[in-house]
C-alpha cells in the first residue's frame, strides 16, 4: 500500500449528510489516491480507439479533440435509441432517496455525488438541457445544466468510484440501475478519449496476447505446468493439464489471475485436482486464457471483441461445451451478454456432465456451465470423496460477488460446495450478502493501486460485514468467486479486517478432496500445515 | 430556496384560478377549454414517451437478479425475485406495481464509532408511498360517480368501505386523510432529510405542492365549502360526451380545484410523473433471467474487429512450438 495512505481512523471520519448547498457548485479534486491514471496511447492506438494522446487527470487541459461536446452529444443521441435502458433511466427517477445509502462508495466516503441517485444525476441533468423540450425551455428550473469540460472531469472521477455492481438497482423502485448508466457514460468518455491505464490495459493484452496480464504462450504453459508440480508435491499424484488440444469434450476457461496471482492460484491447484480425480476430457486455450473482460468497462464493442474468443476458440479445439472458472464479472458476460453479442453457439452441444449424466438445461443456449454449478452437481450426485477436516483451521465466510449475485443468481451452488468441503462456515450478516451483497469497491476496473483510497472506502462496508464474523465467530477466510475480489480483498482486509485470509471455493474443495493414489496430506494447498487432531480438540 | 419557487408558482395558479372562476370568460376557459386541452396533451404527451421508450432498442437481458437462478432441479430457485419464465416476470412486475416489492428492501445505514455500519429497517417511505399511491388512485375512481350515469356500484361500495369510520355529514373519507398525510410525509422528507434535500430538483417540490392543491381544494369542497354538485355533475358529463355546458352555479373553488388538476395532466408527460408508465418497461425488472437457456437477438448486433487465432498464432509462433504446443500451420 502507498505510504501516503490514510490511517483507517482518519478515513472513517465520514459523514453522511452533505452540507454544501448545491451539487452543481462543487467540482472533483483529483487527489492522489482518488483516481485512475490515464491510458497509455500505445494502447489506445493499438485497439484502434479514438483520440491517443499524453495526459493525466489532474491536467487543466485533457486535450479533447476540438468537437469534443458534439462527438459526446452524438453518442448520447446514438445510445438513447440503442439502449432503452439509457432512455428510461434518464427518464423516470423520482429522486426518491432509497438508493441512496445502499452504494459502498457513498457508505465509505460520503461523498454525496457517490449517492446512485445523484451520480446518474450528473449525466441527467445533461440529458434534460439537450434532449427534452422542458430542460431546453426552462434549463436550471428544469434540473438541466450545459455540457462543459468540467462536467467531462466530473463524469470520469465520479463514474470511474462505481463498480458497476448493481446493488442500488436491487433497492431502486423502478429498478434503475446504475451500472447500465456508468456503462454508457464510459462508452461515451471512450468517444473522446478519456480511459484508465487498468481498464484498458489489460483489454489490449487481452485482446493482443490472450489475458490481461499479457502473458504469451509459453509463459502461460509455463505457469500450469508449475501448478502440476506444485500439486505432485503437495498430494503424490501427478496430473495432466492439457493446452489447445483438439477434440476434447469440454473448453476449460479461468480468469487469467487463476495462473499468476496469489491466492488465486490455490482455486486453480482444486480445479487441477478436481479434473484428474473424475477423469474430465478437457483443455486449456492458450488463445482463449482469459475469463474476465474489461471490456466490459469500457464499451459493448469492446466487451464483445474479447469474448468472441471464446466462442472462436471453442468451434476451433471442436470440444462439446465450455466450462467457466471462479470469476465475476465474466459471468456476468457469458449470462447476460454472450450468446447475444457472438453466438449462436450452434456449433456445441448442451452441455452433459459425463459423470452425472445430468443434462444443464439451463444452458441450453449459451452452453457454458459454472464452475460451482458443475461441482455442485458432482457431490449431490456423491461422486467426490471429501474429508472436510482438512479444512477445520478455517473458519469460513462467504463473499457473494456482485456480477454473480446480480447478474445471475448463483447464490447456492457455492454454499452447498462449502457446506461439503469444510466444517465451518458463518454467514455475514443478512444485508451485507446475497443479492445486497457489498462490492469489493474494485470491480470494474477499479482495482488499480493509485486509486487506493477510493477503493478503501469502497471496501468499507464490506470490511465491516467480515470484520463482523471475524469477532464473532473467529472467521479467518472469506471464500469467493471473483478473481477481482481475490486480488484485491486481500490488501482491504489488511486494512480494515487484519486477520483474514481471502480463497476460493475451489481450493478448499482441493484441500479437502480425496484423490486416489494420494499420499498423506501434511500441508494444505497453501503449504500450511494442515490442523492436527490434538489441536483441533483444544480449539 | 429550492421549494420556494414551485410554491409560488403553484399559489399564483391558485389565484389566477380563483379570479378567473368568478368571470364569465374565463370560466369558459378554465371549465372547457383548459381540461380539454390538459387531457389531449396528457393522451398524445404520455403515448409519445412511452413510444419513444419502446422504440429504443432492447439490446441486452439484463434483469437484476435478486433471488436463486434455476440450475439444478435440488437447488430451490427464487421464481419470483429471479425469474427464469413469463410466469415468474409478470409475479415479480405486479409485485412491484402494486406493492411496491424493491421499496419494501428499504434499509437505513449509519456509521458508528469503531467503525460499524448499521443497517436498519426502514419501511416509511415504502408506507408513504404505497399510502399516497393506492389513495389517489381510490380518489380517481371515486370521481367516477361525476363522469357516468348511472354511479357504477362499484364506486358506491368503495365510498361505503372508505367511510366506514362514519364519522361527519357529508361522511369522513379515510382515502382523503391518508392522502394529504402521506403527501406531507413525502414533502416533510425532502425538507428536513438533508441527503433528500440535497439531491431535489425544483421539479420535485413541484410535483408535490400541486398534488397538495389538488387534494387540499378536493377537501374543502366535500367538507367545507360546499359546491353545487349536480353543477359539477353537469359540466362532467358535458365534457366527455363532448357537449360541454357551464352550470352557473359552481363557486371559484371548484375551478381552482380543476385548474389544477388540468395542470397536472399536460405538466405529467413532460415529468417525473411518466415513472407511472415507463415502470412498465425497465428492463432489469421485465425481462427473465433466461439468456443462457435462450437466445435473445440484438436488433442492432455488428460485427466488430477480432484478433483471430490465425492472426494469434502467426505472432506468437515461435514461442508457441517452442513451448510444444500444437500448431494450426507448422
Amino acid at each position: 500500500m502507498p505510504e501516503a495512505t490514510p490511517k483507517p481512523e482518519e478515513l472513517v471520519q465520514i459523514n453522511y449528510d452533505p452540507h454544501e448547498k448545491d451539487w452543481r457548485k462543487t467540482r472533483p479534486e483529483f487527489r492522489k489516491g482518488t483516481f485512475c491514471h490515464a491510458a497509455l496511447p500505445k494502447d489506445v492506438k493499438y485497439l484502434g480507439l479514438p483520440n491517443p494522446r499524453d495526459w493525466q487527470p489532474p491536467d487543466v487541459d485533457w486535450k479533447l479533440p476540438p468537437n469534443w461536446k458534439e462527438i459526446i452529444l452524438q453518442g448520447m443521441k446514438e445510445r438513447l435509441e440503442k439502449f432503452r435502458s439509457f432512455r428510461l433511466f434518464m427518464d423516470i427517477c423520482v429522486r426518491c432517496g432509497a438508493c441512496a445509502d445502499k452504494c459502498q462508495f457513498f457508505l465509505g466516503s460520503g461523498d454525496p455525488k457517490n449517492m446512485p441517485v445523484l451520480r446518474a444525476e450528473l449525466i441527467r441533468s445533461v440529458y434534460r438541457r439537450y434532449f427534452t423540450t422542458t430542460g431546453k425551455l426552462f434549463r436550471g428550473l428544469a434540473g438541466a445544466r450545459d455540457l462543459t469540460e468540467d462536467v467531462i472531469k466530473e463524469w470520469f472521477y465520479y463514474f470511474y468510484q462505481c463498480s458497476e455492481c448493481r446493488r442500488c438497482s436491487v433497492f431502486c423502485p423502478f429498478g434503475i440501475d446504475t451500472a447500465e448508466i456508468t456503462m454508457m457514460v464510459r462508452e461515451l468518455l471512450n468517444l473522446v478519449g478519456v480511459n484508465t491505464n487498468w481498464v484498458i490495459g489489460p483489454v489490449a493484452n487481452c485482446y493482443r496476447v490472450g489475458n490481461h496480464l499479457g502473458i504469451q504462450p509459453h509463459g502461460f504453459k509455463d505457469s500450469i505446468d508449475f501448478a502440476v508440480d506444485d500439486l505432485e508435491e503437495i498430494t503424490g499424484v501427478r496430473v495432466e493439464a492439457p493446452i489447445n488440444r483438439k477434440g476434447a469434450e469440454v473448453l476449460f476457461i479461468v480468469p487469467s489471475a487463476d495462473y499468476f496471482a496469489t491466492p488465486h492460484y490455490y482455486t486453480l491447484l482444486g480445479y487441477l485436482m478436481l479434473f484428474h480425480e473424475i477423469g474430465l476430457d478437457y483443455t486449456f486455450s492458450a488463445y482463449a486464457a482469459e475469463g474476465g473482460n474489461f471490456g466490459l468497462f469500457s464499451s459493448h464493442e469492446l466487451a464483445k471483441r474479447l469474448n468472441a474468443k471464446m466462442y472462436a476458440e471453442a468451434k476451433r479445439l471442436k470440444v462439446k461445451w465450455i466450462l467457466g472458472g471462479e470469476c465475476g464479472h465474466m459471468w456476468r458476460v457469458v449470462n447476460q451478454y454472450m450468446d447475444t453479442m457472438n453466438g449462436p453457439a450452434d456449433f456445441l452441444e448442451v452441455p452433459v456432465s459425463p459423470f452425472t449424466g445430468t443434462r444443464f438445461e439451463n444452458t441450453r443456449s449459451t452452453k457454458m456451465v459454472h464452475i460451482c454449478e458443475f461441482t455442485s452437481d458432482l457431490i449431490y450426485h456423491n461422486k467426490l470423496r471429501l474429508n472436510p477436516s482438512r479444512n477445520d483451521h478455517w473458519k469460513v465466510t462467504f463473499h457473494d460477488s456482485c456480477n454473480p449475485a446480480r447478474g445471475m443468481g448463483l447464490l447456492e451452488e457455492p454454499r452447498y460446495i462449502l457446506r461439503k468441503v469444510c466444517n465451518h462456515f458463518h454467514e455475514m450478516p443478512e444485508n451485507t450478502i446475497r443479492e445486497q451483497t457489498f462490492c469489493c469497491g474494485s470491480g470494474a476496473g477499479l482495482g488499480s493501486d493509485e486509486n487506493i483510497e477510493a477503493r478503501l472506502r469502497g471496501g468499507l462496508p464490506r470490511a465491516n460485514a467480515v470484520k463482523y464474523v471475524r469477532d464473532k465467530h473467529g472467521v479467518n477466510l472469506l471464500t469467493c468467486i471473483c478473481a477481482i475480489d481475490k486480488a484485491t480483498l486481500p490488501t482491504l482486509l489488511e486494512y480494515w479486517t487484519p486477520g483474514v485470509d481471502v480463497g476460493g471455493i475451489h481450493e478448499l474443495l482441493g484441500n479437502a478432496l480425496i484423490m486416489k493414489g494420494e499420499k498423506e496430506r501434511t500441508t494444505d494447498l497453501r503449504g500450511q500445515p494442515l490442523q492436527q487432531k490434538s489441536e483441533a480438540v483444544h480449539a | 430556496m429550492k421549494p420556494l419557487v414551485p410554491l409560488f408558482v403553484i399559489l399564483a395558479v391558485i389565484g389566477l384560478a380563483y379570479g378567473g372562476g368568478q368571470l364569465a370568460d374565463t370560466r369558459y376557459l378554465l371549465g372547457i377549454v383548459l381540461p380539454y386541452a390538459a387531457i389531449a396533451t396528457f393522451l398524445l404527451g404520455f403515448s409519445y414517451r412511452v413510444i419513444r421508450w419502446a422504440h429504443s432498442a432492447l439490446p441486452f437481458h439484463i434483469p437484476t437478479t435478486c433471488g436463486q437462478q434455476k440450475t439444478l432441479p435440488w437447488i430451490r430457485s427464487s421464481w419470483i425475485e429471479n425469474p427464469h419464465n413469463k410466469r415468474g416476470v409478470l409475479t415479480r412486475m405486479a409485485l412491484e406495481i402494486l406493492l411496491f416489492r424493491s421499496l419494501f428492501r428499504n434499509s437505513r445505514a449509519q456509521i458508528e464509532e469503531g467503525p460499524r455500519l448499521l443497517y436498519t429497517e426502514n419501511k416509511w417511505l415504502w408506507l408513504g408511498a404505497l399510502a399516497f399511491h393506492w389513495s389517489l388512485l381510490v380518489i380517481l375512481l371515486r370521481h367516477l360517480r361525476l363522469f357516468v350515469e348511472p354511479v357504477p356500484r362499484f364506486v358506491i361500495g368503495m365510498d361505503t368501505i372508505d367511510g366506514f369510520l362514519q364519522i361527519g355529514a357529508p361522511q369522513l373519507l379515510i382515502t382523503d386523510v391518508v392522502v394529504v398525510a402521506a403527501l406531507l410525509y413525502l414533502l416533510k422528507r425532502r425538507f428536513t432529510d438533508r441527503r433528500l434535500r440535497y439531491i431535489s430538483l425544483y421539479t420535485d417540490y413541484f410535483a408535490l405542492f400541486l398534488l397538495l392543491g389538488i387534494v387540499i381544494t378536493g377537501i374543502l369542497m366535500r367538507y367545507f365549502f360546499k359546491v353545487d354538485l349536480e353543477g359539477v355533475k353537469q359540466l362532467a358529463l358535458g365534457l366527455v360526451t363532448f357537449s360541454p355546458t357551464l352550470p352557473a352555479a359552481v363557486g371559484p373553488l371548484f375551478f381552482v380545484h380543476l385548474t389544477l388538476v388540468s395542470l397536472l395532466f399536460a405538466y405529467f408527460p413532460y415529468s417525473k410523473l411518466m415513472h407511472m408508465g415507463g415502470i412498465f418497461l425497465s428492463p432489469t425488472r421485465n425481462l427473465a433471467n433466461d439468456s443462457r437457456r435462450q437466445r435473445h437477438v440484438n436488433p442492432w448486433n455488428y460485427p466488430v474487429k477480432v484478433h483471430t487465432y490465425q492472426e494469434w498464432e502467426e505472432e506468437f509462433h515461435d514461442k508457441i512450438k517452442n513451448s510444444g504446443l500444437p500448431l494450426e500451420k507448422e
